[in-house]
């Protein structure tokens, strides 16, 4: 188990660094291409940062508000409240804010900048379907989201998407608009280099594929999560019930957006279509990893 | 030449501090943990006489039942703070929790009681916490170990005084299953 958790935080990193080089490569193309390269970098990072930190920082009021979420009053959750305490003892986390979701379909989430100003939310849909060792088992893989800063990790990931969405924007209209002339000095001629095409295709296909690896990120640190929470609980059939009956249910949790999509535990909507030719493709855009992946790892144990 | 010398021992005073700071921290925090673990078996001490209180309203005449749970409550709070006092202590409350509990099987009123109903769900959250409570405190003991037996720090520790710890280990007894007759 702990071995599991020092390897996917090892994955982490590479992820992030990987995107980090991606970025780099990025502007390293516009550089070529356009000019500006460096400059262009660092400003749409900035710009991107500045709007993801923002959102990150105020994280649980924003995410608590988009969902309805309302404060979980200690004696009507008593057994709620109860879980969390021990959970946090457990871990040695302070305890967060514990709130409600009034929706039939089952599902949490957890949010914050750090474990000392974090939030969960569970639905009462969960509540009901649950019994005490699932809820358990689903409130300590939330919890583990805080312990393991995953909220700044993804806000890190969605600022790099960002920077690529801006960085490749402002590229292509700049390069319409010059007719694809490099504003430098003036001896170089980019119309008959062949590098060119494909800088220029690895900028209009960039967003997507940044869209893919944050997906990518995402989904290995709610596998984390999962093995943290085991780690906490030091009981794998609890969280692996929960999940069992998480895919058993089909109801639709009706207060997300897909904005919000990655913080529940599980895919609030409906896959797009998950059979099919394009089966493959929309799978690698998933937030989370399919439910019979983390139910079969979880029981290597 | 002087200066990569300074340079160096510089580097190394800060490694040695940084160190340092690090065994302290985790060393804390095992003492921590293990006065958390009595946080939470006083907890549970104190949420007897409520449940003694609410049974007695129900089944008054079930004395033996009632005493045996009054008896482990005062042998718990009379421990003294050794290990294994301790979990003598515990495992004599545990049993008796355990017939009081049996007991409301014969009980319908006891068994619908809402206080009870909650008194039931304190005293087994509380449970929770103190195995989540030890759970915790050998965390941390296996942290601060690790940190201790590893290499840099494994050379100096011993003159800064620091040592290793134990682990909190289950009673004896406790790991005998417990018999449940219908």
């Amino acid at each position: 188990m702990f071995e599991l958790i020092r390897a996917n935080r090892r994955k982490s990193i590479a992820l992030v660094a990987g995107f980090v080089a991606f970025l780099a490569l990025v502007g390293a193309v516009i550089g070529v291409l356009i000019g500006y390269g460096l400059v262009g970098t660092i400003m749409a990072v900035l710009i991107s940062g500045g709007i993801a930190f923002a959102s990150y920082w105020k994280a649980d009021a924003i995410a608590l508000s988009v969902s309805r979420a309302h404060p979980a009053d200690p004696q009507q959750y008593q057994r709620l409240h109860n879980l969390v305490e021990g959970l946090c003892i457990a871990s040695g986390l302070p305890k967060p804010r514990v709130y409600v979701v009034d929706d039939p379909a089952p599902n949490a989430f957890a949010t914050g900048r750090n474990p000392r100003h974090a939030a969960i939310a569970v639905t009462t849909g969960l509540l009901a379907k649950m019994n005490r060792v699932e809820l358990e088992g689903v409130l300590a893989h939330e919890l583990s989201h805080i312990r393991n800063y995953d909220i700044l990790v993804s806000t890190l990931a969605v600022t790099l998407v960002g920077s690529i969405a801006i960085l490749t924007d402002v590229a292509i209209r700049l390069m319409w608009w010059n007719g694809g002339r490099v504003p430098r000095q003036g001896d170089h001629d980019n119309g008959n280099n062949p590098l060119a095409f494909v800088g220029f295709f690895l900028l209009v296909f960039a967003p997507i594929i940044a869209r893919a690896m944050q997906a990518t990120i995402s989904r290995q640190r709610e596998t984390l999560a999962d093995v943290s929470a085991c780690q906490m609980t030091r009981y794998p059939p609890g969280l692996i019930s929960a999940l069992e009956k998480l895919r058993d249910d089909t109801t639709v949790v009706h207060s997300a957006s897909s904005a919000t999509a990655h913080m529940w535990i599980e895919q609030p909507m409906s896959g797009v279509g998950d059979e099919g030719k394009l089966g493959r493709v929309h799978r690698l855009f998933d937030t989370h990893p399919p439910l019979e992946e983390r139910i079969a790892l979880l029981r290597e144990l | 030449m002087l200066w990569i010398v300074l340079a160096i021992v510089a580097v190394l005073i800060v490694i040695a501090i940084v160190t340092y700071n690090g065994l302290i921290r985790s060393r804390n925090q095992v003492e921590n943990a293990w006065s958390q673990i009595d946080v939470q078996l006083k907890r549970r001490i104190d949420l007897i006489p409520n449940l003694v209180e609410t049974v007695k309203a129900y089944a008054a005449h079930e004395k033996e039942t009632l005493d045996a749970v009054i008896r482990a409550r005062n042998a718990a709070m009379a421990a003294p703070s050794d290990p294994h006092a301790q979990a003598a202590a515990d495992t004599m409350m545990t049993g008796a929790l355990r017939q009081i509990f049996a007991l409301s099987e014969s009980y319908p009123d006891l068994k619908a009681n809402q206080n009870f109903l909650a008194l039931q769900e304190e005293l087994s959250a509380t449970e929770g916490r103190v195995a989540y409570a030890r759970q915790f405190y050998n965390d941390s003991v296996l942290n601060y170990n690790n940190k201790l037996q590893q290499v840099p720090t494994v050379i100096f520790a011993s003159m800064l005084k620091f040592d290793k710890r134990e682990y909190f280990e289950a009673d004896e007894s406790a790991r005998d299953v417990p018999k449940i007759g219908f």
